[in-house]
């Protein structure tokens, strides 16, 4: 009995109109796409995006070069090379991310314990040659001085969960 | 047309007939190219609404430029042919594909009048130049030297070869009920209203029509040919450029050339639903092309809402399951219009 039950839903071909009624039903319904360049959807405090160096308000940079997140990273993506100034600090001469090796964990965040080195909300940028993607000590200082504000504010908000 | 008949005047009688055809065949061919174009963009619409996106809406306003840039990037692009391809066979192929795609629009009337070549064994014809198509997709899977090609030609030609006979049976069908193969006759058959349609005595038939119409221009659900999670793109494989693009419009083409069948032998091609004042006030051509989109809609919807068929469920559909309601649905009419005095439900 179960099997002529069975055998008539697909030979009147209900099972398909039910499928079809489905997608029917969707054809009709409110489209839920974000309209990328136009519209973005929220982003958490804790985005981890494009990396950037800090600077502390005086305009020193943060980075000690303690090496703790060339350590850390899980895909030697971080190249620091460093030495002592006249003031006696120890700063970097070097500090290279391999944006084609970063798996954005955000180790190196987390490993920082000056704060320098973070990642931004950045998420669409691009390299059009090769190389393009191995940010130097520079870029990524530049990129810390644009969004400070931004990067200062995120930090501000998740301080309370550290 | 007088401004024409003026210029082409002085010219020799032949020439004239030629200019002539020449001049409808571009009425029908240049807009049936452009509806394959806007098919395809209205196709990725419809799936992406059925899906809950939106669809191409970047090219133009609303995207109602997409059609144009795809066609102009397969102009562009560079026709790689295989080292150890067939050359003459691999650029014949798509022109085997699309050949008969637009050689059949030749008997298909758009309205009454409106026929580029009203021959009385219009139906067989098309019948004979669309199982034509194969050729094409299994010459390119021939030609192109290819694994993937090669399975997908195998595929295609066992699977057409199936339909073909499903779908000729449901044709045999409408014969009967029409008592014409004259395309134009079985449209005005089913003149005066809708209830007069063939759809309805014939409905079986219709829907394996329908089905093997599906399965013949290697649509989902059944486009094994292609069967790009297994075969990569099937016959098409090796192809790029314009050839890649023949095969498309082909597709396409024969997509429309179906739905204009089906409207053609099954409701009622270009005759209004009902014969009285607000449904007559549109012109047959209109109604014609109404139910075509209708039809081209059922095409989208199917594609939006069924997996592929397993090839070996293909060759039990058409073998064990379409095959035989014809059949029987065939034996049926014939018994009843020939032995019982109710004829009349199959024919007029």
């Amino acid at each position: 009995m179960k099997a002529i039950r069975k055998y008539l839903h697909s030979f009147l071909l209900l099972e398909l109109l039910r499928g079809m009624a489905l997608t029917g039903r969707h054809f009709f319904a409110r489209k839920i796409t974000v309209q990328y360049p136009d519209e973005r959807t929220p982003q958490s405090p804790r985005f981890r995006g494009l990396h950037a160096l800090r600077r502390y308000p005086n305009g020193e940079e943060r980075c000690i070069a303690c090496k703790l997140c060339e350590a850390v990273c899980p895909a030697l993506a971080i190249t620091i090379e460093s030495e002592q100034r006249p003031d006696g600090t120890r700063r970097t001469t070097r500090y290279d991310i391999d944006l084609t090796k970063c798996i954005f964990c955000g180790f190196c965040e987390e490993s920082c314990p000056v704060d320098s080195i973070v990642e931004t909300r950045i998420l669409d940028y691009h390299g059009e040659k090769r190389g393009d993607l191995l940010y130097t000590k520079e870029m990524l200082l530049a990129i810390g001085d644009q969004y400070e504000k931004e990067i200062a504010a995120d930090r501000a908000q998740d301080a309370r969960y550290r | 047309m007088g401004v024409v008949s003026t210029v082409l005047g002085g010219f020799p009688a032949w020439s004239q007939i030629l200019a002539w055809d020449l001049i409808k065949i571009g009425a029908i061919v240049v807009p049936l190219m452009l509806s394959v174009a806007y098919l395809t963009f209205i196709e990725r619409k419809v799936i992406g609404y059925m899906q809950v996106r939106v669809g191409p809406n970047r090219v133009g306003p609303r995207g109602w430029l997409q059609p144009i840039a795809d066609g102009l990037k397969l102009l562009l692009k560079e026709i790689v042919v295989p080292t150890g391809s067939n050359k003459i066979l691999f650029v014949l192929a798509p022109v085997l594909a699309i050949m008969p795609a637009l050689v059949a629009w030749s008997v298909v009337p758009f309205t009454s009048h409106w026929v580029l070549a009203n021959i009385n064994a219009g139906l067989l014809f098309v019948l004979a130049v669309t199982s034509m198509g194969v050729y094409g997709v299994v010459v390119a899977g021939w030609a192109s030297n290819s694994k993937y090609a090669f399975l997908g030609s195998l595929r295609s030609a066992a699977q057409i070869v199936a339909y073909e006979i499903a779908m000729g049976f449901a044709l045999v069908g409408v014969l009967m009920a029409a008592g014409t193969l004259n395309l134009r006759r079985i449209a005005l058959e089913q003149a005066g209203g809708f209830w007069h349609w063939l759809v309805w005595p014939l409905f079986p038939l219709f829907l394996v029509y329908f089905i093997s119409g599906v399965a013949e221009t290697n649509r989902l659900p059944f486009d094994v040919a292609e069967g790009e999670s297994e075969i990569v793109a099937g016959f098409h494989v090796e192809y790029s450029g314009m050839t890649f693009a023949l095969f498309f419009l082909a597709e396409y083409a024969n997509m429309i050339l179906l739905s204009a069948l089906t409207t053609v032998l099954f409701l009622g091609g270009w005759l209004p639903p009902l014969d009285v004042a607000p449904f007559t006030w549109l012109p047959p051509l209109a109604w014609f092309l109404v139910k075509v989109s209708a039809v081209l809609f059922l095409y989208l919807w199917l594609r939006a809402t069924f997996p592929r068929y397993r090839y070996d469920q293909i060759m039990r559909l058409g073998w064990k399951v379409l095959i035989p309601v014809t059949l029987v649905w065939i034996s049926v009419m014939g018994v009843v219009m020939t032995f019982t005095p109710w004829g009349f439900l199959f024919s007029r």
